[in-house]
């Protein structure tokens, strides 16, 4: 753990056994420009943390260290198995399923092929009746399953984003900033229905959020990245309570 | 009348044969994003390669040609795994230019192994007519190549859109990251669109080949590859049934224009078909049947 890490009390610590995702002395760059500085974290299994930070921290670099996406050094471990270095494909196949920033729709396939894509792994038969339930969930896209996804507004495709995750009945879950450029009644209803997802449990989450509020309050523990390194993590609750925290990311 | 009918039959006839080595364009850019400059040499080559069993080993034309499009399947697949996926699918222009080396290396290969001297092809239709009537002859080749194209589209079609390779492929041709995202491994499916592209290549080349006035030699597909690609734009690049109608377009201007407007030249029937190409996308730039990029954020 890096140094400058300070813990607010000794709730930060994950719940006992083994965790779903380690990251240990993760480093990671674009080209020359190095972005995390030796991040680790911890999410133990069914439990839901959010990463805050400013913009250019390092949010969706630990995100995309953990799905290939981005070259890395240290240790990623999700259930057991070292990451570093494979493909997303098969970091996928693992049971991660990840919403990138800016939702990462097919845009030019339709709204049924996004999901049907999202069971891609999926080897069992109910696929056909889980994409109905979402569409019972999301009325909006059932009404327009034969639309393509590009036609689709940005709240509505941030739901087919989610769906399309939920699709592949993941272990861990990543979400990457989704509440970006998504009107404030729209998020709401976003953070409404991740919440639904945790207290239906079993899919553990790792949530990066600059909207401190609403993803505090369905989060279980949570790290604040600064600078490419851990600055500060605990218990939401904690987080919250926090006056640095307060301050620079909740605004009171 | 009649020679309206004669001139129409013949856009048909030439259309459909651009059509279908546009198809294979249109599977191996929604594979690639680029235009694979080697597709219509792996072409000639599926089409020597049938000629070769057919004539040199007397099986049925038919059993070559699927033989054929099993071997430039299998050669495509291994081209893109060993040449193909060690590069950045991203960065084109090293690509365009394996794909260039492709394209002379096979076409010299087949001129070392084939020669240059053209050869009759035996065709896959009957050679006679259909129905005449007139001086408009209705062939067998015309109706036969336009059934084999519209076929061919209706599989090709039905395997994209109901098998789960063909939920992958598009998968990809959509959106690479996110494709890995939800577990689709690229490698495989693009070597998979490779291969399909090949063997309709090879399709493609034959039919062509099978018109009694045409003959087979190792340049024949770079002729073709013209009309194909203006075809392929034509239509939209994106969309199979967009290249069946930009070919026949093409076809039909190069015929019915060419045919009726005095003053220019018989030999301009190509040139005509490409303005008329460029016009139609200075008015439609995503060609008559392309998707628009719609994309809301």
């Amino acid at each position: 753990m890096s140094t400058s890490e300070r813990s607010v009390v000794d709730g930060s610590r994950p719940p006992d056994g083994m965790p779903l995702l380690v990251l240990q002395d993760v480093y990671a760059a674009y080209g020359p420009v190095q972005v995390l500085h030796g991040i680790s974290l911890e999410v133990a299994h069914g439990e839901v943390v959010v990463v805050l930070g400013a913009n250019g921290a390092g949010k969706t670099t630990t995100i995309r260290s953990i799905c290939g996406m981005v070259t890395a050094r240290g240790s990623v471990k999700v259930a057991g198995e070292d990451v570093v270095g494979r493909r997303t494909a098969d970091v996928a196949r693992l049971g991660v399923a990840h919403v990138p920033q800016g939702r990462g729709t097919f845009a030019d396939l339709s709204v049924d092929d996004n999901m049907r894509l999202g069971a891609y792994t999926r080897k069992d038969s109910g696929v056909a009746a889980d994409i109905e339930r979402w569409y019972e969930a999301f009325p909006v896209l059932g009404e327009r399953r034969a639309s393509a996804a590009g036609n689709l507004s940005g709240g509505e495709q941030q739901m087919l984003a989610l769906g399309r995750a939920l699709m592949s009945k993941p272990k861990l879950l990543l979400l990457d900033e989704p509440s970006l450029g998504l009107a404030p009644l729209v998020v709401q209803s976003l953070f409404e229905r991740l919440g639904t997802i945790k207290a239906e449990g079993g899919t553990t989450m790792l949530i990066v959020e600059q909207n401190a509020n609403l993803a505090l309050a369905i989060a279980d523990r949570a790290y604040v990245l600064e600078a490419g390194t851990i600055a500060l993590s605990g218990t939401a609750a904690e987080l919250q309570e926090d006056d640095a925290v307060r301050r620079a990311y909740l605004g009171y | 009348m009649e020679l309206f009918l004669a001139r129409l039959f013949d856009g048909i006839s030439s259309g459909a044969t651009y059509a279908a080595i546009a198809v294979a364009l249109v599977l191996i850019y929604k594979a690639t994003t680029l235009i694979n400059f080697a597709q219509g040499e792996l072409a000639m080559l599926g089409t020597f390669v049938t000629y070769v069993i057919a004539v040199e080993q007397g099986l049925p034309v038919v059993v070559s040609l699927v033989l054929a499009m099993v071997a430039t399947a299998v050669l495509a697949a291994v081209t893109e795994r060993a040449l193909i996926r060690p590069f950045d699918p991203s960065n084109h222009l090293p690509l365009v230019i394996i794909t260039l080396g492709l394209f002379l290396l096979i076409n010299a290969l087949a001129g070392m192994i084939w020669g240059y001297d053209p050869r009759r092809f035996p065709g896959i239709f009957p050679a006679d007519d259909l129905y005449t009537f007139g001086i408009a002859r209705l062939r067998w080749y015309t109706v036969g190549t336009l059934v084999t194209v519209v076929v061919l589209l209706l599989l090709l079609s039905l395997l994209l859109r109901k098998t789960k390779i063909g939920l992958a492929f598009r998968a990809v041709s959509s959106n690479l990251e996110s494709a890995g995202l939800v577990g689709v491994r690229a490698g495989p499916t693009l070597q998979f669109g490779w291969a399909l592209a090949a063997a309709v290549g090879t399709l493609a080349g034959v039919l062509f080949v099978s018109d009694p006035v045409r003959q087979l030699d190792p340049n024949f597909a770079q002729r073709v590859l013209i009309f194909a690609s203006a075809a392929a734009v034509l239509g939209g690049l994106d969309s199979l049934w967009g290249a069946l109608a930009g070919g026949l377009a093409l076809g039909l201007v190069e015929s019915i224009v060419v045919g009726y407007v005095e003053w220019i030249p018989s030999q301009f029937g190509l040139a005509t078909a490409v303005f008329v190409l460029i016009a139609v996308l200075i008015i439609r730039p995503e060609g008559l049947f392309g998707s628009k990029r719609v994309e809301r954020v």
